[in-house]
């Protein structure tokens, strides 16, 4: 395995989605050991993308080449944690007996449950069923699911949506701390102010990439002082863009 | 396939239903109160010994079939399943692990209605109430297969609901019930042979009657294992790891 690699390649993505054509040969490349933030107004194929990357969207063409693997391939089941926006978990089980499934069948040490409870902040709620548990608290014993295992990478669909700005703040410091220990995180968002945390952003409008960027970068190149800015700068550059090639 | 995986997904499902008491209150003892039903109904005619063995084998089937259908819905439709398909379990280890724990159930389902039929309602049994007991089991274990094999053509629980009239019904119509298999007209009874409840009502009237020997039995029971054998089949290659 080529460790100086991307974590995630992808070239010539084609998707589509009933007749929808979500993605139009989209390309992007994420590096090893970031936090990369993918942000972008709902609807946009953030999760399309997340999808096509963990290898479960049926994709018409194109080449997605994860951990040095083509996505979807039975190696990568346990180097990839995924969360999907909607909380995946059972919930007429206990937050522990829901880990301890999920462990049994990553075949992860015993001792990642109370692990990836206490990172998760979910000590006090371990023995209760999931479906007494608020939509914030569901999320995260989800992403306590994604965390078992200790994945190289981490695909994580909207974790933060619905979450107090506290437990927001808990939950970035948390993806951070992962990537320090060398974790690569992929973290979709439509929450613009996100954008500071990451080491990358990927914003996407459309099914198009329209910037690849360091957050600073980011700003610099549209000479803006927020995230939110920036995104309207580049959609208004875009459109610019495209009418002067048809010029 | 891992055993390891198959059994952690058939204790992850018995302890969901652990935590539903009043699913299995019903799962337990609504049969053998539909047995008892019949058996009172009947009771002043020689009706109930003729029909109540056939009744073992409705019951627990049709309520397998409902409630295994129903349940694997829930986990598509939840998006657990997609999320099991993204870690290392195999599809088999996934309908076999949903197979056994409703099997545990369909044992003990199935435990009691034989049980109430035959001390309670007085159900005559010529042969051995041990025979009598594994059709019953080996009929429930169809009912859940077929059901997990249903759920995979019902986008929704509507869906998977109308499959009971469609899948079960024509079973139970032609099943020998109403009629005896060998009174029904010629197309009728050719059609029947391809239905795996008939054989089961077969095989459970032949050891209350104790009509037919052990062979007999044992083909009756093969057929019901090969359908069941054949729904897992089916059941995991139509499950789909990439969806559009």
């Amino acid at each position: 395995m080529n460790s100086s690699g991307p974590a995630i390649r992808i070239e010539g993505l084609y998707v589509k989605r009933g007749s929808y054509q979500v993605f139009n040969g989209l390309g992007l490349s994420v590096p090893a050991g970031a936090l990369i933030g993918l942000l972008g107004p709902s609807g946009c194929g953030k999760s399309t993308l997340m999808r096509a990357i963990v290898g479960v969207q049926k994709v018409v063409s194109g080449t997605i080449t994860v951990l040095g693997s083509p996505a979807g391939d039975p190696g990568l089941r346990r180097r990839v944690g995924y969360t999907t926006q909607a909380a995946t978990i059972y919930d007429d089980l206990t937050v522990r007996q829901n880990l301890g499934y999920f462990r049994s069948i990553l075949g992860a040490p015993r001792s990642d449950i109370d692990r990836v409870i206490e990172e998760t902040d979910l000590t006090d709620h371990a023995a209760d069923l999931v479906g007494s548990l608020s939509g914030g608290q569901r999320s995260r014993a989800s992403l306590a699911a994604a965390l078992l295992g200790s994945p190289e990478l981490l695909i994580l669909d909207e974790p933060t949506v619905g979450l107090d700005p506290v437990l927001r703040v808990e939950l970035w410091s948390l993806f951070r701390r992962l990537r320090e220990r060398g974790t690569t995180l992929l973290v979709s968002s439509h929450v613009m102010d996100e954008a500071t945390r990451c080491d990358r952003l990927l914003l996407m409008r459309t099914g198009v990439i329209l910037a690849d960027e360091t957050p600073n970068g980011l700003l610099e190149k549209t000479s803006t002082t927020t995230a939110e800015d920036a995104f309207l700068a580049l959609i208004a550059g875009d459109k610019r863009g495209l009418s002067g090639e048809e010029r | 396939m891992k055993p390891g995986r198959t059994c952690a997904t058939t204790g992850r499902i018995l302890t969901q239903i652990r935590h539903d008491p009043r699913t299995v209150v019903l799962l337990l003892v609504v049969p053998s109160l539909l047995i008892g039903l019949m058996a009172w109904l009947f009771s002043n005619t020689p009706v109930f010994d003729r029909v109540g063995p056939a009744m073992l084998a409705l019951f627990p089937f049709i309520i397998m079939f409902l409630i295994t259908s129903i349940s694997t819905l829930r986990e598509r439709r939840s998006g657990t399943l997609e999320k099991l398909l993204t870690l290392p379990i195999s599809k088999l280890d996934y309908i076999l692990g949903y197979t056994l724990a409703f099997g545990v159930l369909a044992i003990l389902q199935a435990a009691i209605a034989v049980a109430f039929a035959v001390w309670v309602c007085g159900l005559t049994i010529k042969d051995s109430i041990g025979l009598l007991l594994l059709v019953a089991l080996a009929d429930a274990v169809l009912g859940t297969t077929l059901g997990l094999l249903a759920s995979a053509f019902a986008r929704t629980e509507f869906q998977v609901v109308q499959f009971m009239p469609a899948l079960i019904f024509p079973q139970v119509l032609l099943g020998g019930v109403l009629l005896p298999r060998a009174k029904m007209p010629d197309v009728l009874y050719s059609f029947s042979d391809w239905l795996p409840l008939s054989h089961a009502i077969d095989a459970l009237n032949a050891v209350a009657n104790d009509s037919e020997d052990a062979a007999y039995i044992g083909g009756k029971l093969l057929i019901i294992a090969a359908f069941a054998v054949g729904a897992i089949l089916l059941g995991s290659i139509t499950l789909r790891r990439r969806t559009s």
